[in-house]
């Protein structure tokens, strides 16, 4: 798979948000293994010191971690997992609101029109 | 120590300054981009770290020595243009690179061959530009060097080149050793650059971490330095 990024935005933290959403999507299983800092810089193609910027963030959010000389591995807390998917979706749905917002459409419209026309495998 | 270091570096041509009282610190194990337009200093300097030219006032220092046999050893260099003989096969050359350089690596530079599909029996002189440009970085980047310097590497190249050369850069670059890639073609680059310096009329107008700066200007590498040099 090819990653794009968007080089107006600093590369570390794009990296940061697709690992989260691989975690938080189940692409990367809870528990499990992950590659090398400089494997994933590979497999990404980008820097293997951002790769490394990105994990210590991820880190630092409890998101992975680290067992001593043994590698990196997705948490496995699963209330985490869920608390992370939650503000991901709080996002995602404002962002909906407020566009919608922007082209008149009243919040209580925008609803309705989400079970209207939103198809269940997506937009339709 | 570090790796590189200029202090007050200066270079002049009949009189000319080309380079103006460069300080610089290169350091370990990153991937910096050295940015300029065309004719604003970049291969002088570069031309400087690797002993080609010698300063008109100030240093360069490679490990804290002045540039000679011993950076020579530890500083793989692709200048901007060709100097292989086209009358060689690849096999020739591999050999002679072998014999020239204690750390260039055949077996590596063997298999980055054969992802290209390219026979060892192959003249130089048969081959096209690109493919040329590409045996060129695979004999650069199969040395086991403590500094890569690139001048220029993707000057012309198409887009599918200039994605091959990205990733032969960044998967090959020893764990420890620094790249200093030069180019005026900076959105192709940017987004492997650890840190960034501009260069212009001989002088460095900016060093930043690539991240830090996008973060900063909200915009790419590419956009900021459009606008600092704005025509």
């Amino acid at each position: 798979m090819e990653y794009i990024f968007d080089n107006e935005r600093p590369i570390y933290i794009q990296l940061v948000e697709i690992l989260r959403i691989e975690i938080i999507s189940g692409k990367l299983e809870k528990g499990q293994k992950l590659l090398s800092v400089r494997e994933l810089a590979l497999k990404m193609k980008v820097n293997p010191n951002t790769m490394q910027k990105a994990l210590a963030e991820l880190e630092s959010k409890k998101l992975i971690y680290t067992e001593r000389t043994n590698g990196k591995y997705v948490t496995e807390d699963e209330k985490l997992i869920e608390e992370v998917k939650r503000q991901l979706a709080k996002e995602k749905v404002n962002n909906y609101i407020n566009s919608m917002q922007s082209i008149g459409i009243s919040y209580e419209e925008s609803i309705r029109y989400l079970q209207e026309l939103g198809g269940k495998d997506g937009i339709s | 120590m570090e790796l590189v270091e200029c202090k007050e570096l200066c270079k002049e041509f009949d009189g000319k300054p080309i380079l103006k009282n460069i300080n610089l610190t290169i350091p370990r194990g990153k991937i910096i981009g050295l940015l300029g337009k065309n004719g604003m200093g970049k291969s002088t300097l570069i031309k400087l770290m690797n002993d080609l030219l010698v300063p008109s006032s100030g240093e360069v220092l490679i490990n804290g020595s002045k540039p000679g046999v011993d950076s020579k050893k530890i500083i793989s260099y692709l200048p901007e243009r060709t100097y292989l003989d086209k009358s060689m096969t690849i096999a020739q050359v591999f050999k002679f690179f072998e014999e020239f350089y204690e750390n260039f690596n055949i077996e590596k530079a063997t298999k980055l061959l054969k992802d290209l599909d390219l026979e060892l029996n192959k003249k130089i002189s048969q081959m096209s530009k690109g493919m040329q440009e590409k045996l060129q970085l695979i004999l650069v980047m199969s040395r086991e060097a403590q500094l890569y310097i690139l001048d220029e590497p993707l000057g012309g190249v198409d887009p599918a080149t200039r994605d091959y050369i990205l990733d032969t850069i960044l998967s090959n670059f020893n764990e420890g050793a620094s790249v200093i890639i030069s180019t005026h073609l900076i959105a192709d680059i940017e987004r492997i650059l650890d840190e960034v310096i501009f260069i212009d009329k001989g002088e460095i107008v900016l060093t930043s971490p690539a991240d830090d700066l996008r973060k900063k200007e909200n915009a790419s590498i590419d956009e900021i330095f459009r606008r600092c040099f704005k025509c």
